[in-house]
């Protein structure tokens, strides 16, 4: 497999306008990059989303290393 | 027992005689609720009489546009009778003991389906020359476009069984069926409304017709097991 | 017990959403990171060193992403049908989870090939969408897994769920193969294949490297992000299992 070391372009804004194709050419990538860095943080999103919401009991304790904050009321307070 | 060569021990006579009860069970309860078939009749013939009120009286588009807009008002009247499919029977018990039979579920289904396409689909192929005059097609492209449509209703009442087991009992379940079901009768509307399209351009109707024939054979054999399966799915 | 049984028990073992929930959990920073570095590549190789084509121009770079969008649109759906497959016969519950957690990233690659289509097609053919049978079919494709994830999420039992999109993804996987090979069967404005694994390819060499580096990198992304989202997935649906409340703290 050869790839040369030499580039095709010749200057940077030739490089941009990718010969008069630079709308199409760069929505392309734009949309595509823009897309897959949505979705990365979507599912990041669920995940803390998740996370907060089974950090929560019914009382509205936040658990914190297994031990809360609140008072006898919470029933975490009640596990080993 | 006496029964067919293969099977001595007279299941297939039993499998026949279950898939025969089954079709008259329909029959017998479609005629006791008349309406209910006549209804997907009606709404085909309101829903081609809306295109040309919509798109102008001209001749020449209204011939054009026949066979795509026959074929759409048949499909979406096919997708309007899908959710009583086995809403009725789920809801009475008698879907539960079709799946406790003897005889594989399957074929009670292919059964009943095949019974549902007729009551549809036979009032609808009677009334498209009526509708074709309303579009000034005549003759031969009439003939091609009923053909067409009888080898092609079975396949949207097939395929669409498949789409209400899936959704029976379901929150939404009529708009949910038409998106799952829509997208899998593409096929069968693009060979269907384009063999009359072929016919009238004088390339023959052939190609389309059987491919369609070819989706009959393929949803018959394929359609009743995924249906089989996704009313067992619902019934747990 | 022999070794072999041993080692076969091993492997079973991550057929479970709790072992598997740290095996993913370890596996996806290693895919994410081999797709950053093989997107870099295939940039790299894609828009600077590969040469301008005699016909298209610049524009046929678009390549670059059309294709791989297209190609796995269609592997995440067989992928996903496969799962449902297993999760129908073995009725195991992780596999439901792996199909669920491909669906949305096959849908977005859908949409983003059909995207960078049109995008491709205006310059190339003068319209931005043509009722040709690949992009009818890719269409349908679409229309595919949004009807699978709206199936999911309209019934509430997840088993229930799991089982009544499986079937779904069976009978839609016919599709696949129409995509594939629509270009052969009729006459379409969309080009024929032209990388085969017997004929030599028909475009120049980096072109072709740019291509395959970058299905390569895609293929790495939907990876990891199948198992980063089928991790949250698990930890939805058994919430309420002992390992859960350990694996919290």
């Amino acid at each position: 497999m050869q790839i040369g070391c030499s580039m095709h372009w010749s200057s940077f804004s030739e490089f941009w306008a990718m010969g008069g194709y630079a709308v199409y050419v760069w929505g392309s990538f734009g949309l595509t990059a823009l897309a897959m860095v949505a979705e990365a943080c979507l599912v990041r999103h669920r995940r803390q989303a998740l996370m907060r919401e089974l950090r929560t009991d019914a009382d509205g304790c936040v658990g914190v290393d297994g031990r809360t904050e609140c008072g006898e009321r919470c029933i975490n307070a009640q596990r080993p | 027992m006496s029964g067919l060569p293969g099977h001595p021990d007279g299941s297939s006579t039993r499998t026949c005689a279950a898939m025969l009860a089954v079709a008259r069970r329909e029959l017998l309860l479609a005629m006791q609720h008349k309406g209910e078939v006549l209804t997907p009749l009606i709404f085909f013939v309101v829903v081609a009489s809306l295109f040309p009120l919509g798109v102008g009286p001209e001749p020449a588009l209204l011939q054009r546009m026949a066979p795509g807009v026959l074929w759409v008002s048949a499909l979406l009247a096919a997708l309007l009778s899908l959710p009583r499919l086995f809403a009725t029977d789920h809801a009475d018990g008698s879907l539960e003991l079709m799946a406790l039979s003897v005889t594989p579920l399957a074929w009670l289904v292919l059964a009943k389906v095949l019974m549902q396409a007729l009551l549809s689909g036979v009032p609808l192929l009677l009334i498209t020359p009526i509708i074709c005059v309303q579009f000034g097609i005549y003759g031969n492209s009439t003939f091609i476009l009923m053909l067409s449509l009888l080898i092609g209703f079975p396949v949207l009442m097939l395929v669409g069984s498949v789409g209400a087991a899936l959704t029976l009992g379901v929150r939404g379940a009529g708009v949910l069926l038409a998106l799952l079901v829509l997208p899998l009768y593409v096929p069968v509307l693009v060979f269907g409304a384009g063999a009359v399209e072929a016919e009238a351009a004088g390339l023959g109707a052939s190609g389309h017709l059987s491919v369609l024939a070819a989706l009959l054979v393929l949803s018959v054999f394929f359609a009743p097991l995924a249906t089989a399966a996704a009313l067992r799915i619902a019934l747990e | 017990m022999t070794a072999m049984n041993v080692r076969i028990g091993t492997w079973f073992k991550y057929a479970s959403p709790q072992y598997f929930y740290g095996l993913a959990g370890q596996l996806w920073p290693w895919f994410a990171a081999l797709s950053a570095v093989l997107m870099g590549v295939g940039l790299w190789v894609g828009l600077l060193v590969a040469p301008t084509d005699a016909q298209q121009g610049q524009a046929y770079r678009i390549i670059f992403v059309h294709v791989p969008t297209s190609q796995m649109s269609m592997l995440i759906y067989v992928v996903m049908a496969a799962w449902a497959a297993l999760g129908l016969a073995f009725n195991t519950r992780l596999s439901g989870m792996m199909a669920s957690a491909l669906a949305p990233t096959g849908a977005m690659f859908t949409l983003l090939s059909l995207v960078t289509g049109s995008l491709w097609g205006k310059p190339m053919w003068g319209a931005w969408w043509v009722w040709d049978a690949r992009l009818t079919s890719e269409l349908i494709l679409l229309f595919l897994y949004l009807g699978f994830m709206a199936l999911q999420s309209s019934i509430d039992d997840p088993r229930r769920a799991d089982k009544a999109c499986a079937v779904l993804a069976l009978v839609g996987v016919v599709n696949v193969p129409i995509i594939y090979f629509s270009v052969v069967w009729w006459n379409t404005l969309h080009q024929g294949a032209s990388v085969s694994l017997s004929k030599a390819p028909s475009m120049a060499a980096p072109m072709l490297w740019g291509m395959v580096v970058m299905v390569l990198a895609f293929w790495m992304y939907a990876v990891a992000v199948a198992l980063a989202r089928v991790r949250t997935i698990i930890l939805e649906r058994e919430r309420h299992a002992d390992w859960v409340q350990h694996a919290l703290e």
